[in-house]
């Protein structure tokens, strides 16, 4: 087609598509002003009282965008970055903070409720991203299958080459699956640069199994969940036997709070934003104790805010772990994909 | 020849290609070509295509793809016999049942296989992506089979030659446009198949439909991306381009007749299609009682806590709206979808036609090739033309890159291919003599349309709506990446439901899968009710 052509079939089909349709959801531009729109990532949920109330206090709508895992959302603002799709993001995790930092995609901003937790995760000199919440990665094991067969459930990672924990484990594909990218970043900074890949050889002679997917391992291949499953170890979060609390009120399974690798997530500004101070009160209002108090029972992960009660049982079945290990970010960014493919050829994958 | 119709005028043509064109120009080609563009720097494209691991990725696709295709077209072929010309009791049930298949998640089928059969490998991504197929296929012959006019196979009988020799030399020739046409449908659907893959692959097994994902979501490597999606669309066009030499060769004015004419209670050796027909949706049926069984299971025996919950929201907020509204959201946005690709899909379908038929005043090859483009959106991965958008629809007034619209949008995109190979082979079969009599007679080219085609070729047009109303119900891919948390479809709460720990969020996922299929099934059953029951084209 010619460029005349072209521009004249863009503007028809625009000008037919925006005025003959009724699906354009855009209200008249009052309501737009006080829309703010938050990017977030596939697990994104809250109550819409909470977010009713915070409405209440400061006439902002929160309109909330979901862009896949939170590799495909930071790709998402990568992209976009010269003409944003929002005005805040969240859900940029550790593993990803570097690459969105780098790429110029967030503006600084302190809030002031950072200094009531979420500064101990601070990533940043400049404070773009304000941490919002924990999302631990650990062996989750099946404390019934074990007590059952009399051995003792595994402790920590060198447990899993011994011979009697044989082809008792299922992981994720670090290539396809973000707990089991952060599995392996845990085993990385446990063994070291120089030692992780020893270790996998272990792990691959005591019969590792590894799935694509967290789905196809925790509901399906994990003994300890609805799937009942043959493999009793799985790599999974902290919070997940949280879910797992059987009808006598006991969790049936239980994290290995000494095989946790910590993944933050954030929340940052946007960069181009046209609503700069809406977008802050937004943030302000991630990190306050209302939302806050709201996150482990509808995300499955930890407050960053100090003082906010975990919801009940939670401190018997899923306690927050102590001593999680984590990698700084600009190694992780520079590692990833050598790590991944060298995981990969190491167990045939 | 004598009596050649008036023809179109070129401004007429003109006009009623720029809407197939401009919208699958916008909505497609561009922000296709704009992804693709972003990995283009340096030689790095050139540098992925010289890796062996990129054709063993190719070879590997195209090889499941086809065994996928051959394995659907043997399972769906008894079937399409029997939905045409078996009248027995439960055949009108089968019609539907055969069809829920489609809809199911990927994941949740990939699951589903997981089970029945731990560690199947590649046989079971080809039996898997065959499960989903069976329909098309089953349903696309079935459409002509049942208004083909027997008295051809009769008359071969007659002169002796057995039940299964009238078959091959009379009714396999001219069912052939049809086999082909679902087949090409097939092929496409197998080779940019992602959650089957994925999750019956393991870690092992990779196409390249998985591999751009990896590459464009996890690792924002836009080169090696676009290398591999160059790769996948070349695979996809010669795919298509053997297709549309096969069909050429084929194409023959059929006497079409209506339904009611050939269907009978079989006789002899029918009775073994007829069973075989049968073992198939047993086969078919397998998978989706396991995941009923799923939804209806707990730790402490039978419970129905799964689906009284989807009346919620779930355990604390797992959705946004409840199960019933996002049934609600996927019939609302399929609709939308529908509508939109019915329009562009037979105006594309009649714009092919127009052209063949005006040989000499448009370039030779022409229509062969608007055909074969036309498949394509099926060929391309869904996240490619999902972060495609995200980096052009900003210049479009309107900023649609984030508008509850781009769903429907982009569903359209993967039906207007099936509604053009549905609608296109009947419209082709027309006979041109109907045509030329009419404009003996004195009718314009309008009007010729009128009074031949719209009621010669309405029924697979009613048909081809149905089917793409199913493939828009069950989209995932693209309905992911672009849907809003206050409108989600089933598809999308499923995914999210079955990526939460717990019990009820199990449940609660297989209940939503099983609300998918009742919906599905309801809508398939009010369609063919629409097309008066004697249509089932697709």
């Amino acid at each position: 087609m010619r460029g005349k052509w072209s521009a004249a079939v863009v503007l028809g089909l625009t000008a037919a598509l925006t005025t003959g349709c009724t699906l354009v959801g855009g209200g008249s531009d009052d309501s737009a002003a006080s829309t703010v729109t938050l990017v977030t990532h596939d697990s994104w949920a809250a109550p819409q009282q909470v977010l009713d109330a915070f409405q209440q206090q400061t006439g902002i709508k929160i309109d909330v965008i979901k862009k896949g895992d939170a590799g495909a959302l930071t790709n998402s603002l990568v992209l976009t970055k010269a003409n944003p799709i929002g005005d805040v993001a969240y859900g940029v995790d550790s593993t990803f903070a570097s690459r969105a930092l780098g790429e110029g995609v967030f503006d600084s901003y302190t809030s002031p409720e950072a200094d009531r937790g979420p500064q101990r995760y601070a990533v940043d000199s400049e404070h773009r991203l304000s941490a919002v919440d924990l999302g631990d990665v650990c062996l989750n094991v099946d404390t019934n299958w074990f007590a059952q067969k009399g051995i003792p459930a595994p402790t920590g990672y060198d447990d899993l080459t011994d011979p009697q924990y044989k082809d008792l484990l299922v992981v994720e594909n670090p290539a396809t699956s973000s707990p089991g990218l952060a599995f392996l970043l845990g085993t990385i900074a446990k063994y070291g640069e120089q030692g992780w890949q020893g270790y996998w050889q272990k792990l691959k002679d005591n019969g590792v199994k590894s799935d694509s997917g967290w789905e196809e391992a925790y509901s399906q291949d994990f003994s300890g969940s609805s799937g009942n499953g043959p493999r009793p170890i799985v790599v999974s979060y902290a919070s997940s036997p949280a879910a797992e609390i059987g009808a006598d009120g006991k969790p049936r399974t239980k994290a290995l709070l000494d095989t946790c690798y910590r993944q933050v997530e954030y929340a940052g500004v946007l960069a181009g934003t046209k609503q700069p101070d809406k977008a802050h009160k937004v943030i302000d209002f991630l990190l306050s104790q209302q939302f806050q108090a709201t996150v482990a029972d509808n995300m499955y992960v930890y407050p960053a805010r100090q003082g906010v009660d975990l919801p009940k049982g939670w401190a018997e079945a899923a306690p927050l772990p102590q001593s999680s290990a984590s990698l700084p970010g600009d190694q992780v960014q520079a590692g990833r994909e050598r790590w991944i493919g060298q995981w990969r050829s190491l167990l045939g994958q | 020849m004598a009596l050649v119709a008036r023809p179109v005028s070129r401004a007429g043509l003109g006009l009623l290609a720029l809407v197939p064109l401009g919208f699958l120009v916008v909505f497609f080609a561009w922000p296709v070509l704009a992804i693709l563009k972003r990995g283009f720097v340096g030689n790095g494209v050139l540098t992925a295509l010289a890796q062996g691991e990129t054709w063993r990725l190719a070879w590997f696709t195209v090889a499941q793809a086809a065994g996928s295709t051959a394995i659907a077209v043997v399972g769906g072929m008894p079937l399409a016999f029997v939905l045409a010309r078996v009248r027995l009791p439960g055949v009108g049930l089968m019609r539907t049942l055969v069809l829920v298949p489609f809809v199911l998640p990927t994941v949740v089928v990939g699951l589903a296989f997981r089970a029945l059969w731990p560690d199947g490998g590649v046989l079971s991504i080809v039996l898997a992506n065959a499960f989903f197929n069976v329909a098309v296929v089953a349903r696309t012959v079935a459409g002509l089979w049942s208004h083909l006019d027997s008295r051809a196979e009769d008359a071969a009988r007659a002169l002796g030659a057995s039940r299964w020799r009238a078959f091959r030399s009379v009714t396999l020739p001219a069912l052939l446009p049809a086999i082909t046409s679902a087949a090409a449908v097939v092929f496409l659907f197998c080779a940019t198949s992602f959650g089957v893959v994925l999750v019956l692959g393991g870690a092992r097994l990779r196409t390249l439909e998985t591999e751009i994902y990896l590459r464009t979501e996890n690792l924002l490597d836009l080169t090696g991306a676009a290398a591999l999606s160059l790769v996948q669309i070349a695979a996809v066009l010669a795919a298509l381009l053997l297709g549309a030499a096969a069909r050429r060769r084929r194409e023959i004015a059929l006497k079409l007749r209506a339904r009611g004419e050939t269907a009978r209670k079989p006789v002899k050796g029918e009775w073994w299609v007829v069973a075989a027909a049968i073992a198939v949706v047993g086969l078919l049926l397998t998978p989706i009682v396991a995941l009923l069984i799923r939804s209806v299971s707990t730790e402490d025996g039978w419970s129905l806590a799964g689906y009284r919950a989807l009346s919620s929201t779930g355990n604390a907020g797992t959705l946004q709206i409840s199960g019933w509204g996002s049934a609600v959201n996927s019939l609302i946005t399929a609709t939308d979808a529908t509508v939109l690709a019915l329009v562009i899909g037979v105006s594309a379908a009649v714009l092919v036609v127009t052209l063949r038929r005006a040989p000499g005043r448009v370039p030779h090859g022409l229509a062969e090739t608007m055909d074969a483009a036309l498949m394509l959106p099926l060929g391309v991965s869904a996240v490619t033309v999902g972060f495609g958008y995200l980096v052009t629809l900003d210049a479009l007034p309107g900023d649609l890159r984030t508008s509850p619209l781009l769903v429907p949008l982009a569903q359209a995109l993967v039906i207007i291919p099936l509604i053009v190979r549905m609608v296109l082979p009947v419209l082709r079969s027309i006979d041109d003599r109907l045509r030329q009599a009419a404009a003996t007679l004195g009718s314009g080219p309008l009007r010729v349309w009128r009074e031949i085609d719209v009621p010669l070729a309405i029924r697979s047009v009613v048909a081809a709506a149905g089917f793409g109303y199913v493939v828009a119900l069950g989209e995932f891919g693209a309905t992911s990446f672009l849907a809003r948390p206050q409108t989600p479809t089933l598809p999308v709460a499923i995914a999210s439901l079955i990526g939460r720990p717990g019990q009820l969020n199990n449940q609660m996922a297989y209940a939503a899968c099983a609300l998918l299929m009742l919906v599905t099934a309801a809508a398939v059953v009010v369609i063919d009710r629409f097309g008066s029951g004697r249509v089932g084209e697709f």
